[in-house]
């Protein structure tokens, strides 16, 4: 046995080549086993398209919203009772608000860098619900959703009504004016479902609007329950992606069954890590600089007051712009009514859209007969009418988000109501219609010159020293072509032999990684 | 065999230092590290400024501008030095198939159908009780869960604290007399000691208008609703149930600012422009002995937006 040397050196070699971190991560391994797993995991690899960014930008906007939102959490007061402000902005002073907004102004001038806090959990929630929508946009588009990923999408999917709905709520708290008529729509849409509507209302908001319990409810789903849920959810999402590993755009080398990329240590973790101060910063520059729902401006919420041209964070756009532009259908039957003019565009209408995309992956599999695995991503254009229908779709939601603001319009251009409602009207039905047609073409434009018949590239005729002409097909993607002088990838290595040591250390050199 | 000898060896991939995978992307790498460096600093010097004007208590924006531009610089940093400093690849891993052999899908397959399937239909009852059980269970914990949040509608949205003889009273809870309104004015008021309250405020808010010198008649069988030309509708839109706070007086408008739902005061409140399908009810009105405005009953109509009991 060897006996134990109480040098430098003696130590050293006793630990293994690896140093101290190396002999605790043996003994980490001994009792939880995770040296070969966490190896893989070191090795994963990241695609190096820039459209896998989008979902990052999702990610670390969720991180901002929890860092900051548990601030805002130590200073905001959930409750609806009655208290005399006296704080430092002197146009509310002396005024009867609620706790919730006297918390809130407080919390935005009493307290340091709470402005900045609550400006940066605003915009964050509006970067993260953008963020999940443009990275939606990708996987769709690129038919990133297909076999084996419709659980993820649907996972992805069910995020995304989270957030609207937690922004909302989160939106409501301050118990601002804007906010307050934001709280009494939602309820006379809650309201308007049949049968069950005034029961659903009632238990929600413990009564009839405004009821006493509605902002300590709200507080606790906004806080607690529904972050939980997306913390899990996004936990679920990760590790199926993770575990199904990344899909990857064509390209020279990747196939089904590879994935070409950055490895996960040291490389893409630099850059993610990176990134997620990038977010975080941007975030915070935005609160620094642009202001976000300046509560104080808009004073406390009281029933009986209003204010004008008031629109809601932008991902409410398109069901106010529904609500707006609707025509006043009223269903008054055998005693009992059913407000359409409510139901169809704030109830049926996302019901509809959300439950579509939802199913998207299935209907999509059903028209296709398409039962295989894809891990190579589709070029839009490549899928015409996938792509036409999600444009189509997507401008419908673009032209309802801008009927959201008819009332600003009109007064901008000097327009009449009537004629700005009617033009949206049109305008919403007319605009997907045409969008689908238009993208088609376009997606047949873009695959090759039309009339080209079925053959979707082109050929490229050579011709030899003999004077023989040869016709071979161009790749598919033009990226091929571009990425030709690229290197073949190789496995992430584990040792790397140094040039100069290779003699000297004999057997195969094996030294550990300089960088 | 002993158990080791079984192992196959770990194939470790191996790549000499040269390798063009493994240099940086950076074509003058040290330039590169010096930018990174200076950025690295520069994000420093922000984090340490934002340190000291949290201290000093700076206005917001400097608390902002040093926080964010410190954070942003050092993730620029981190980000350039992953992408042009470290290792440009390209990488390869193989992707395995995720199903497993049909051997592992059958075994796994006849673990769920026949080994617990078997067992539960041999005991058909007790699984048949076993599932009543739980589904009671489920009714009986949804039941205070659910009931308990709030009470039942029952008549509440179909009424207000309006009533015969209630006076009309301003925020400041001041009754309104019959000399107080000139011609075109426009007044929000409540029924007398409600003005300040939750349900004064959502539920029995009232635009009062008075809209000319005499008797003023909106809609048939209203004859005696708008007495010496002051008329009362509910301030609630029957769309979604804002205040239609925009009293358009020329054309003789009430406007509802959400939606932009437009209510004819002539004549019975009629929506003649937006999404709201159904008139404001109107409260008929009428003088004490001393000439103060009281209603002479409740609203004509359950005040709000449309609901399924509404008939």
């Amino acid at each position: 046995m060897s006996q134990i040397i109480n040098t430098k050196r003696g130590r050293r070699e006793q630990s293994g080549p690896y140093g101290k971190l190396g002999h605790a991560l043996n003994e980490l391994d001994d009792r939880m086993g995770v040296a070969k797993g966490g190896r893989t995991f070191l090795d994963k690899i990241f695609p190096d398209h820039w459209s896998f960014m989008l979902g990052e930008i999702a990610l670390y906007s969720f991180v901002v919203l929890l860092a900051t939102g548990i601030f805002l959490t130590l200073y905001y007061v959930p409750s609806q009772d009655l208290t005399t402000y006296t704080g430092s902005y002197l146009p509310l002073y002396g005024q009867k608000v609620t706790e919730a907004f006297a918390s809130t102004v407080n919390l935005s001038f009493a307290v340091r860098a709470g402005l900045l806090m609550r400006q940066m959990h605003h915009w964050s929630c509006d970067i993260f619900i953008g963020a999940i929508v443009v990275h939606m946009g990708r996987v769709f588009f690129t038919g990133a959703f297909r076999k084996p990923r419709e659980t993820n999408w649907v996972i992805g999917t069910t995020l995304l009504i989270l957030a609207i709905v937690n922004g909302f709520l989160g939106y409501s708290l301050p118990d601002d004016l804007v906010s307050g008529t934001g709280i009494r729509i939602a309820y006379s849409i809650i309201l308007s479902i049949p049968v069950v509507g005034s029961y659903v209302a009632f238990f929600l908001f413990g009564g009839n609007f405004p009821g006493t319990s509605i902002l300590p409810r709200f507080f606790i789903l906004h806080v607690l329950i529904i972050p939980l849920i997306i913390l899990s959810l996004v936990g679920a999402h990760m590790v199926l992606l993770v575990r199904q590993k990344h899909t990857q755009f064509p390209g020279k080398g990747k196939t089904e069954n590879n994935v070409v990329g950055t490895p996960m240590y040291p490389v893409f973790m630099a850059k993610t890590t990176g990134f997620m101060f990038v977010v975080a910063g941007a975030t915070a520059l935005l609160g620094a600089f642009a202001q976000i729902n300046p509560i104080w401006q808009f004073g406390p919420y009281t029933a009986s007051r209003i204010s004008y041209a008031v629109q809601p964070d932008w991902y409410m756009g398109f069901l106010d712009g529904a609500l707006r532009i609707f025509p006043a259908w009223s269903f008054h039957s055998f005693g009992y009514t059913i407000p359409l003019e409510v139901t169809i565009p704030a109830v049926i209408f996302p019901g509809i859209l959300f439950n579509l995309v939802m199913a998207w992956p299935t209907i999509e599999r059903k028209f296709t007969k398409d039962n295989e695995m894809h891990n190579l991503l589709d070029r839009p254009s490549n899928r015409p009418k996938r792509t036409s229908a999600g444009v189509a779709v997507a401008v419908l939601c673009s032209m309802l988000f801008i009927a959201s603001s008819t009332d600003v319009i009109a007064n901008f251009f000097h327009l009449s109501l009537n004629t700005v409602l009617w033009s949206m009207r049109i305008l919403c039905i007319v605009m997907p219609v045409l969008a689908y047609p238009v993208t088609y073409k376009i997606c047949r434009e873009m695959q090759g010159f039309a009339g080209a018949g079925k053959r979707k590239t082109a050929n490229i005729v050579t011709r030899t020293a003999e004077g023989e002409y040869v016709a071979t097909p161009a790749p598919a993607y033009v990226d091929d072509l571009v990425h030709e002088h690229e290197l073949e990838a190789v496995p992430v290595p584990t040792y790397v032999v140094d040039v100069d040591d290779e003699v000297s250390s004999g057997e195969g050199g094996v030294r550990r990684v300089p960088r | 065999m002993s158990e080791h000898e079984q192992r196959t060896p770990v194939q470790l991939s191996t790549v000499s230092a040269d390798d063009p995978r493994l240099q940086p992307a950076a074509r003058r790498p040290e330039l590169v590290e010096k930018v990174i460096a200076v950025t690295f600093l520069a994000g420093i010097a922000l984090i340490a400024g934002f340190g000291a004007a949290y201290w000093v208590n700076a206005v917001p924006w400097v608390l902002g501008a040093t926080f964010g531009g410190g954070l942003f610089l050092m993730g620029v940093g981190l980000i350039a030095w992953g992408k042009y400093l470290m290792p440009r690849g390209p990488f390869v891993e193989e992707r395995h198939t995720l199903a497993n052999t049909d051997e592992d899908r059958n075994a796994f397959a006849a673990a769920i159908v026949e080994r617990g399937g078997g067992v539960v239909k041999r005991r058909k009852f007790l699984g048949g009780l076993l599932g009543a059980g739980m589904g009671i269970f489920g009714v009986v914990a949804a039941f205070p869960l659910v009931r308990s949040l709030g009470p039942l509608p029952k008549g509440t949205l179909f009424h207000t604290d309006w009533a015969k003889g209630t006076y009309l009273v301003d925020i400041t809870g001041r009754r309104v007399h019959r000399d107080d309104l000139a011609v075109g004015s426009i007044v929000t008021v409540y029924p007398e000691g409600l003005e300040n309250t939750d349900n004064g405020q959502a539920v029995d808010q009232t635009v009062l208008i008075r809209i000319s010198n005499e008797n003023y008649v909106t809609q048939k069988g209203r004859e005696t609703w708008g007495p010496l030309g002051y008329i009362a509708y509910s301030k609630l839109c029957t769309h979604l149930g804002c205040p239609v706070g925009l009293y358009e007086q020329q054309l003789q408008l009430l406007v509802c600012p959400c939606h932009q739902s437009m209510f004819d005061v002539t004549n019975g409140a009629i929506p003649n422009f937006g999404p709201a399908p159904r008139p404001l009810p109107q409260l008929p009105l009428q003088f004490d002995s001393a000439g103060y405005l009281q209603s002479q009953a409740d609203f004509n109509q359950p005040v709000g937006p449309g609901f399924w009991e509404r008939s």
